[in-house]
């Protein structure tokens, strides 16, 4: 089946390609170069539509028990956003953390069409991919967690080189099934469960002695060894802590050169200033990340309205319990392995801190000049539901709009941000950098966020409207590996994307090591611990994509 | 005759997975690290293999095109018992979906003093294997925890070696409630858990004294429910000396009425005590059966716990409205589906209306279902995944034998797509 889509206006950073007008095959669920001969079975006629690939959430909570605890914590939420099924969907609940079928379906009509996970304990790995299984239309894949975990802790302490370290990480992202690796308050997570309830980028580990500083070195370092595409995906020290920029900044200066990327930077980029002491460090984060080309961001924006926080730092949710609102949260200790903490929180205009934050993530995206080294995200569902993308997008694209929501917060917030003054506004080709082409050359995907002859046909069709927001909710098609799954912003059919994985080289003795550990210490076998194909592709809906490493040959 | 070593059980909900099963035909026999709960539910013999339609045997066709006639009309299904691995649950909750049905997992309305607790104020908990490696005072509350799982303390209290206790036949166990009723909670070096025993329903008297003690509040009585309030205060001072003081309970244990407000309080001591500079966690005992494992894919699939109505299209909680017996005894109800793929015992609840039960093969019943049809059970018939007391962890099942009967999924997935046929 040869589907043509017709006089499109396509913006393909990937390709260079900026608003001009072409025509895309797809063929076999693949965009193909205008065949010669053959036949066209069907034809949509897009003169005038903005043609872009799917969008990739490169930072999403969708997978993993947290979110599945934040989803048992907060039913009134449902109960506000019931989802009826139908004769194709599934039925289920929306707002701030959707049921699964919900969350296909809603990304899906956003044009979405994967969905990272960041942040997946290996111990609960298999849980983030059967949830993520339950997610329909869809790529998903998962950025592994390590740095609190205590096996790592002990090779630090026990001084082991870097090689043995490399080893394991990449043996976990087997084990794990994942494409990227992450670390959260790094040893901090260990460290509340010794009573620590701070803990610095120097400052060590009561047990271990280790700092975070040592944790991002060397998890860093492993990941550009093994050659993983992604660079460490960093959750730093002291989120939400006023004056934690100083901390964001020395965790830039500290890496070294190496690629590293800070995620939602927002709750890292908090000064001290001003009456309330608590001022946007904004600016001085952004000129760090223009000057460091080594260092990628993603915002974490929050948008006014209830929602719920789900992190692995339960050092510091468990810190922020007191904002609860509703007044109730979760922290759990995880296995040895790492933690989590689920607080619900209601960010309100009219509260300076929220205010200010709010200014400090639109400053965030707005100062920093390379779009390809920063990415659309609200950290779903810590900073809003990610159904709040399109009104982010028009806050990006639309000055007056944005001047408009501004001069409606706290007024105390509005002197302490320099928003007012800030003239950009992202272009279409901009956004397609930042939620596709740029995601998908982050994670290293193949043959996804692009356009050009070879790539997966992966493609939402939008009609330009100046109204961003309108423009971005209700895509006219979405197309998924070719299949037309949404249009006018309605799933008109499903399927299942598949899991993308990369998989290092390991020397295979990692496992000596780690089975006398298993055996002394854990609570599983270390051959049950391991996540086998079978377990995503037994279903018969599950399929698993491995990308190629850096220094493959393409 | 091959032998199978690092099998996992879906029984015992503490995930032990190091026992080692000799399989010969279709008789298995639990050679190394059987306890009183695995090993009877591995060893239980297969007697069907035939599906039923009116006590009469017939093929699995025909006993699915029935109870897909039977559920094609129903106004309000029941699907009682949800005890099955996660792609069963998967398949359980598309076909009630499906059909406007209600889900009820059926040890629920135990797990419902967790729940309200947990929904109403939330709470801090830990995992085995922070346990096993850092526990230094374990305190179990109202529950006979060698009953519950037998090889708890083996494998999670006097273990070996531990990361961060140095010696672990020092830890301090103490019964709060009900007394153990074996030796396990016994140190390995011969030292007994400490006993402060009262009766159940006590309890909600006896922990609110214990918060307040917590919290540093002065209590002008001598004792309460027989215990005294000077023991009281020296559990008290042992919670706040210890360094990762761990308190379990079961919920379903807790059998007096409105027991949530017990696990709130438990919960909310336990939040205290992490602000008087040190840790302590809960550890809700549950995950026997695919108790843990309803309600996880429930609670991804819908938003909510295992005892969900979707009558009216979307999916609908209500913990006390929706269960079964309620459904069944107001009439509400014109249907049951029974689910049960662990345990021949746990057999449907009694009720005239048209029952269709996907059971564990040699489940027996004193009144012959509409339809029946043995299924095989998860982690011995087919593979598939359980999730484990803790909640984050889920455990892989493994195959064991080839025994031919279908899985819970298969069975409940060719309902469903017999109910699309029109």
């Amino acid at each position: 089946m040869l589907i043509k889509l017709t006089g499109c206006t396509v913006y393909d950073p990937a390709s260079g390609v900026d608003g001009k007008l072409q025509d895309i095959y797809i063929r076999d669920g693949r965009i193909v170069a205008k065949p010669t001969e053959a036949v066209v079975d069907k034809e949509y006629d897009l003169k005038g539509k903005v043609v872009m690939s799917g969008a990739i959430d490169m930072h999403t909570h969708i997978g993993g028990g947290k979110g599945n605890i934040a989803r048992t914590l907060l039913p009134e939420d449902h109960r506000q956003d019931p989802v009826h099924r139908s004769d194709i969907t599934r039925s289920g609940c929306g707002h701030a953390m959707p049921s699964t079928f919900v969350t296909g379906y809603r990304y899906a009509e956003m044009g979405y069409t994967a969905g990272f996970e960041p942040a997946m304990l290996p111990v609960n790995a298999r849980q983030a991919h059967m949830e993520m299984a339950d997610i329909p239309i869809l790529d998903k894949g998962g950025y592994v967690m390590l740095g609190s975990d205590d096996y790592l802790l002990r090779m630090l302490t026990a001084k082991k080189d870097q090689k043995a370290i490399n080893d394991y990480v990449a043996w976990t992202m087997h084990s794990a099934k994942a494409i990227g690796v992450k670390v959260v308050n790094p040893g901090g997570i260990n460290a509340f469960k010794f009573n620590q309830r701070k803990l610095d980028l120097d400052e060590q580990n009561c047990y271990y002695g280790v700092t975070p500083r040592d944790i991002l070195q060397v998890l860093a370092t492993a990941v550009k060894e093994i050659g993983v595409t992604h660079p460490l995906h960093v959750h730093g020290c002291n989120l939400g802590v006023p004056g934690n920029v100083q901390t964001t900044l020395d965790t830039i200066q500290g890496i070294g050169g190496l690629p590293m990327h800070l995620t939602h930077i927002q709750f890292h980029s908090y000064g001290t200033e001003g009456d309330f002491k608590f001022s946007s460090g904004a600016a001085q984060i952004a000129e760090a990340i223009n000057k460091n080309k080594n260092i990628t961001i993603d915002v974490g924006q929050i948008l006014f309205g209830q929602t719920v926080t789900a992190s692995g730092d339960n050092m510091r949710q468990h810190a922020n319990h007191k904002f609860a609102s509703p007044n109730k949260w979760v922290t759990m200790d995880i296995e040895c392995d790492a933690g989590c903490g689920v607080v619900p929180f209601k960010y309100k205009d009219k509260n300076f801190v929220n205010a200010l934050q709010w200014a400090i993530g639109l400053e965030t995206f707005l100062l920093v000049d390379d779009p390809w080294r920063i990415f659309l995200t609200t950290d779903h569902p810590n900073g809003a539901p990610f159904t709040s993308y399109p009104h982010l997008i028009r806050l990006l694209m639309d000055r007056s709009f944005r001047n408009e929501v501004l001069s409606t917060i706290h007024p105390e917030a509005q002197k302490m941000t320099t928003l007012a003054s800030i003239e950009r506004e992202y272009t279409l080709q901009e956004i397609a950098i930042m939620t596709r082409a740029g995601a998908a050359k982050l994670i290293g995907l193949k043959d996804r966020g692009g356009l050009s002859a070879g790539n997966w046909a992966d493609i939402t069709v939008y009609t330009d409207n100046n109204d961003r927001q309108k423009m971005f909710e209700k895509p006219d098609y979405v197309f998924k590996d070719g299949q037309l799954v949404v249009v006018d912003g309605k799933v008109v059919s499903t399927k299942w994307g598949t899991t993308h994985v990369v998989r290092p080289d390991f020397d295979p003795s990692v496992e000596k090591g780690l089975k006398d550990y298993f055996d002394r210490y854990m609570t599983m076998k270390l051959g049950n611990f391991k996540i086998s194909n079978d377990e995503i592709t037994e279903d018969g809906r599950g399929s698993i994509s491995v990308h190629p490493l850096k220094g493959d040959v393409a | 005759m091959i032998e199978i070593t690092e099998v996992s059980s879906p029984f015992c909900g503490i995930g032990t997975d190091d026992l080692t099963i000799k399989v010969d035909g279709l008789s298995l026999k639990v050679i190394e690290n059987g306890c009183a709960v695995n090993t009877p539910a591995f060893e239980q013999p297969i007697t069907d293999t035939s599906a039923r339609v009116d006590g009469k045997e017939v093929s699995l066709e025909i006993a699915i095109t029935k109870a897909a006639e039977l559920l094609r009309d129903t106004k309000l299904p029941v699907i009682g018992g949800c005890a099955t691995d996660v792609n069963g649950m998967r398949c359980l909750l598309a076909l009630a979906d499906r059909c406007g049905a209600v889900v009820d997992n059926m040890n629920f309305t135990g797990a419902r003093n967790n729940f309200l607790a947990l929904q109403d104020s939330g709470w801090m908990n830990t995992t085995l294997a922070e346990v096993k490696n850092r526990c230094d005072l374990l305190l179990v509350v109202g529950t006979d925890l060698e009953a519950f799982a037998p090889r708890f303390f083996e494998r999670y209290v006097w273990n070996k070696e531990a990361m961060f206790v140095e010696d672990t036949s020092q830890r301090s166990v103490i019964y709060l409630g009900k007394a153990p009723s074996g030796q396990a909670s016994t140190s390995p070096n011969g030292q007994k858990a400490q006993v402060l025993e009262c009766a159940t329903d006590d309890l909600p008297e006896v922990l609110a004294v214990l918060r307040a003690l917590v919290k540093g509040s002065q209590i002008r009585a001598t004792s309460v429910c027989g215990l005294a309030v000077a023991d009281l205060q020296m559990l008290a001072d042992q919670l706040k000396a210890a360094k990762y003081g761990v308190v379990t309970w079961a919920a379903g244990a807790l059998a007096f009425a409105h027991a949530e407000l017990t696990v709130q309080k438990l919960s909310e001591m336990i939040k205290d005590i992490n602000d008087l500079n040190t840790r302590c966690s809960g550890l809700p005992l549950a995950g026997k059966e695919g108790d843990q494992t309803a309600n996880q894919v429930c609670g991804w699939t819908t938003g909510y716990p295992a005892r969900t109505r979707f009558s009216r299209g979307y999916p609908e909680y209500d913990p006390f409205l929706n269960e079964t017996s309620v459904l069944l005894a107001s009439g509400e109800a014109d249907a049951l589906v029974w689910v049960q793929a662990f345990n021949v015992n746990a057999v449907p609840p009694e009720t005239t209306l048209p029952t269709i039960v996907v059971g564990r093969s040699g489940m027996t019943f004193a009144k012959e279902p509409t339809v029946f049809i043995p299924v095989g059970t998860p982690g011995i018939d087919h593979a598939g995944h359980a999730f484990r007391m803790d909640n984050v962890v889920a455990i892989r099942l493994k195959k064991l034998r080839d025994s031919g009967l279908p899985s819970t999924a298969e069975v409940l997935n060719t309902i469903e797509q017999a109910l699309q046929v029109k």
